[in-house]
């Protein structure tokens, strides 16, 4: 068997609470954590974001901006080892650290169309269309749980500890019990 | 009293909509719109409980938030102990009992309305949608820059004038807080939903509430405020009474002579202090049948009557105001207190909570009499005028200690009717001026909640605080483990088979370690990857040793200070390359440690090209230990070649193990020979299992503890609390001096922490073998006699029943202990003093023959 087989996601028995909450797993999305001086940020392979809290996207690649001198990558068909490769590349002899973290943090996303409403029931930031929509990026808390969110067709992905997933999916079926069904 | 339905009129009620209630096991209807208060006066009840304290009736007194009067337990739809009757909106089903003043939880509580939060951000909050409330609404609507805009108020419904204002009905705003912080609880069918607001402005428009005058049987039902009598004719359809009495200070009774006239009632007196007449008593048992009037030359006069509207005059709804610092000047006209236009500039006032357009007033307080022990002042607590003037009497001056003395504005009411009346009457009884003190503070929640509300879904196991879980955790589920608190992690504490208790199981997880083979989760070990060509450099600050010269594939253990000289983390460096550690911490250490990192970085030394990343649950750890434990990582399968000459102690080598990636390091937290298996989280569960299949018993932290101690090898936090230093613990050879600085080395040489008698790691033994002690025991250095312990020497940190040893054993931290091996000390037992040696804190393979395997 390969490695690919073997693996196992927390949240892999949940499809059903997923469900309640409009909600999916995104199954072993490779994650990196780049850290490096935003003077140098010209040398990346695709666009870091500049402006906090945004993020850039092309088919298979997402850049999510996390501070001003760290970002993480997501490669939703490829291999973390690929995202490292291509990024030690780019900045070669510049001070950086590039870290596979993909195993760090299970990617779901909510795809209701009142995600924003079911959010901000555990949610305490902006999700308001004024200050939330495609493009942006947030390090923020669900309940008791950090959380990276952003925004992308149509769904929100979220990226949590898996040592809090459970929490987190069973914090968002509880808003769903008490506020009922609707639009789920 | 005679209250009924009117057969029109009622702006807030849905009559189309008639609603069926219980009130103390009768049957009610009312409609759509109705809160309890108005249906039961709708439906002619008079009493609604009993007062607290004296047992008196007590009917309807008002028709808001103020209510001192009629309080009720809800059943059903949900359960609440004590609330107003005009705070309850009907809904069908409603089961209430009037409850005399203060609330009775059950012994076994049906449950509570479920409760949410949720969160929203605004442009402009206009708390109230009144007058004031809608034209400032309105006109933030049009105003530039400022689209989202949300008006609250507690009425059943209400529309805005502009469709793009969002409103919330049967909301009530609890407090304000700095930046405009706002929260607010809406009362809803299915569930309460406690809101934070942040709002760019917060306009608050929550009127004012009317002020009663204290006179004799002023509780009875059947009085009350005015205003009140007014808006359940207008909102309700609800005329209170056929035959009313309007006790008055100022011009606001007018218009409720209008409104009850026009619905059909008499007015029997208009009562007004103005022309120097007062109500003397309130007559009746249970409710109003007569008034005992008094005129300007005391003449007396009763007239028959039903109801009593009573108006001392009107104070602004400033309780959210005053408790973000608003501030109040004393209004002659009005004899109360108003915002006097300071404040947060996010935060304005309008309308009558601002004072504007409230009625000028005489400042009248009371009915004289020589009997003012029915004269009531606060309702719900059952306090009356001469219960003011008592504690005044009593020495109290200020109103605070008057309030404190009295427990006058602490109910529910929080003082809104009782508030300026107290503080006038002792404003008079100590000869002050008018308004030289003003109503007691106020503070949020303005309105009483539920805890329910409070709490949300935050309750229950699973959602009170998050339960984390390791990759393995359903795999521990599944072999029976026994879990253990780790700060919010779940850490498997034994694993018991069949019938077997804690010790049963313990002794049979030490004897697979020390003598076949045995696996650890330890993936709640915090890691950190410390990248950047100055990561050494960093390192050797951190840690009392040197981290710079550790070979690439070899591992270090360290020890972390604070600034202070204590032992603060451990773990191991692990030199993934040239400019790559990975850094293990504690399981509570992982954070902070992280946290100190980046301090250290970011304020001390910019300068070093290092960047932290935590990896903590990128990596499942799986510690496989024992003289058999190589033979389990062959069967799983790996290409590291395991024996102890390619692969020596302290290094660490990549490879795969069961089929997956894998970095395996040879360190042991047991003694015995130990491979830890690092695999990516997804395979944690996986490799688990592998080991498992493969022979492996799985142990937990309560072995684990128990394995490490016998070696001698600490737990920070278990054997450290913040004031052990690293020679305390017997591990001065982990402290490198001549390296340069690190972080807590100068607290090393003061003289306090040099001091030969500090409390050091020692090993404990009882003189009975099979004798456990306490974790915590204290320690005696001479037996003492009678009730004299001789003097403390130390005291216990970790105390185990060793199945290697065959005996009991502790280790401990005690004053100058290194120069006492082989020494007595004595613990107190419970008749006599227990005798103990100290000893050497390794108790097991001194000599470190079994980490080879």
């Amino acid at each position: 068997m390969t490695a690919e087989v073997l693996a196992r996601s927390p949240l892999q028995d949940r499809s059903d609470d997923l469900a309640a909450v409009a909600g999916e797993l995104v199954p072993f999305l490779a994650q990196v954590d780049l850290r490096v001086d935003p003077a140098h940020a010209e040398l990346a392979p695709y666009p870091l974001p500049l402006e906090a809290n945004t993020a850039w996207h092309d088919r298979d690649r997402s850049v999510l901006w996390l501070g001003p001198d760290e970002w993480l990558v997501l490669s939703s068909g490829g291999s973390a080892q690929a995202v490292v490769h291509e990024l030690t590349t780019a900045f070669g002899g510049t001070h950086h650290s590039v870290v596979d973290v993909s195993a760090n943090r299970v990617a779901l996303a909510l795809t209701g169309d009142d995600r924003v409403d079911l959010l901000s029931h555990v949610c305490p930031i902006d999700l308001d269309p004024r200050a939330w929509g495609p493009g942006r990026c947030a390090q923020t808390m669900l309940g008791r749980a950090q959380v990276i969110l952003f925004e992308r067709n149509g769904s929100t992905p979220i990226l949590v500890r898996p040592s809090f997933a459970d929490y987190v999916v069973d914090l968002l079926r509880e808003v769903r019990r008490v506020t009922g069904d609707v639009g789920a | 009293m005679s209250g009924r339905r009117l057969p029109e009129s009622g702006n807030r009620i849905d009559r189309s909509r008639s609603i069926r209630f219980t009130f103390d096991g009768n049957g009610y209807e009312g409609f759509e719109g109705d809160t309890l208060a108005s249906a039961l006066l709708a439906n002619g009840v008079d009493v609604v409980c009993r007062s607290p304290i004296l047992g008196r009736p007590r009917g309807v007194y008002s028709a808001g938030i103020e209510e001192p009067s009629a309080f009720v337990e809800v059943r059903e739809p949900w359960f609440e102990p004590i609330v107003p009757a005009t705070m309850v909106n009907l809904v069908d089903g409603l089961d209430a009992s009037g409850r005399p003043g203060v609330g009775v939880l059950p012994a076994d509580p049906p449950s509570p309305k479920p409760g949410v939060h949720r969160h929203a951000h605004v442009d402009v909050l206009v708390i109230g949608h009144g007058r004031a409330g809608s034209e400032s609404a309105a006109e933030a609507f049009g105003a530039p820059g400022s689209q989202r805009i949300l008006v609250v108020d507690r009425l059943p419904w209400f529309e805005a004038r502009e469709s793009g204002v969002r409103t919330l009905p049967r909301t009530t705003a609890l407090g304000i807080y700095d930046d405009g912080f706002v929260v607010l609880h809406e009362r809803g069918t299915a569930y309460d939903t406690l809101w934070h607001v942040r709002a760019g402005r917060v306009v608050l428009a929550t009127g004012a509430h009317e002020r009663p005058i204290a006179f004799a049987n002023d509780d009875l039902p059947g009085v009350m405020l005015a205003g009140a009598l007014a808006r359940y004719v207008r909102d309700h359809g609800v005329l209170p009474g056929e035959r009313a009495v309007l006790f008055t200070t100022n011009d606001s009774t007018a218009a409720v002579a209008d409104t009850l006239t026009s619905a059909g009632a008499v007015i029997a007196a208009v009562v007004d202090v103005r022309e120097g007449w007062s109500v003397a008593a309130a007559e009746g048992t249970t409710s109003v049948s007569a008034v005992r009037l008094v005129g300007p030359g005391g003449e007396t006069r009763t007239v028959a009557a039903d109801v009593v509207g009573v108006s001392g005059g009107w104070n602004p709804a400033i309780q959210l105001a005053r408790a973000i610092g608003v501030g109040l000047r004393f209004d002659e006209e009005l004899a109360t207190y108003v915002p006097d236009g300071t404040g947060p500039e996010w935060l304005m006032i309008v309308g009558e909570a601002a004072g504007d357009g409230l009625p000028a007033t005489d400042a009248f307080w009371y009915s004289p009499a020589d009997d003012l022990s029915t004269h009531f002042v606060d309702l719900q607590r059952d306090q009356t005028v001469q219960d003011v003037l008592d504690a005044v009497e009593g020495g109290l001056r200020s109103v605070e200690h008057v309030k404190r003395a009295t427990y006058i504005g602490t109910a529910i009411d929080q003082g809104r009717t009782s508030g300026t009346l107290t503080a006038e009457i002792v404003n008079d009884a100590l000869g002050m001026a008018l308004g030289a003190q003003g109503p007691t503070s106020a503070r949020p929640p303005v309105v009483p909640l539920p805890f329910s509300v409070l709490a949300g879904i935050e309750r229950g196991p699973a959602l009170l605080d998050p339960v984390r879980t390791t990759p393995m955790h359903g795999a521990h589920v599944e072999h029976g483990a026994v879990f253990e608190n780790v700060g919010q992690w779940k850490r498997p504490r034994y694993f018991p088979r069949d019938e077997e208790d804690l010790d049963d199981a313990l002794a049979r997880e030490c004897v697979a370690v020390r003598t076949t083979a045995a696996a650890l989760d330890a993936s709640t070990l915090g890691k950190i990857e410390v990248v950047g060509p100055d990561a050494g450099v960093f390192l050797d600050r951190m840690y009392t040793n040197r981290m710079s010269n550790v070979a690439v594939g070899s591992i270090r253990y360290g020890l972390m200070l604070g600034f202070d000289g204590m032992v603060f983390d451990d773990g191991v460096a692990m030199r993934l390359a040239e400019d790559r550690y990975l850094v293990t911490t504690t399981t509570g250490g992982a954070a902070p440690v992280l946290d100190r990192f980046e301090e250290w970085l970011q304020t001390e030394w910019p300068e070093l090209r290092v960047y932290c990343t935590s990896v903590t649950e990128q990596w499942a750890v799986i510690a496989v230990g024992g003289p058999g434990a190589s033979g389990i990582v062959r069967t799983i399968g790996t290409d590291v070649d395991l024996s102890a000459a390619s692969f020596p102690w302290m290094t660490w080598r990549e490879g795969t193990v069961a089929g997956v990636p894998c970095r395996i390091c040879r360190v042991s937290f047991t003694g015995e020979l130990s491979f830890e298996l690092h695999v990516s989280a997804w395979h944690g569960h996986h490799v688990w299992d592998a080991v498992l299949d493969a022979g492996a018993v799985p142990y937990g932290t309560e072995a684990m503890h128990l394995l490490r101690a016998e070696k001698g090898y600490i737990i920070v936090g278990q054997d450290t609390d913040g004031t052990v230093t690293p020679d305390d613990l017997g591990m001065g050879w982990i402290v490198n001096p001549s390296k340069g600085d690190f972080v807590g080395k100068r607290s090393l040489v003061r003289p306090d922490t040099m001091r030969p008698d500090r409390k050091q790691l020692v090993g404990v033994i009882t003189d009975d073998a099979g004798l456990l002690l306490a974790e915590g025991t204290q320690l005696v250095a001479e037996s003492g006699t009678g009730a004299t312990p001789g003097p403390g020497v130390g005291h216990v940190t970790s105390s185990y029943r060793s199945p290697t040893l065959g005996r009991t054993f502790a280790l401990a931290l005690v004053s100058g202990g290194r120069e006492l091996i082989g020494e007595r000390v004595f613990t107190l037992g419970r008749t006599e003093p227990i005798p103990l040696r100290i000893v050497d804190p390794v108790l097991y393979d001194r000599e470190d023959e079994r980490r080879d395997g």
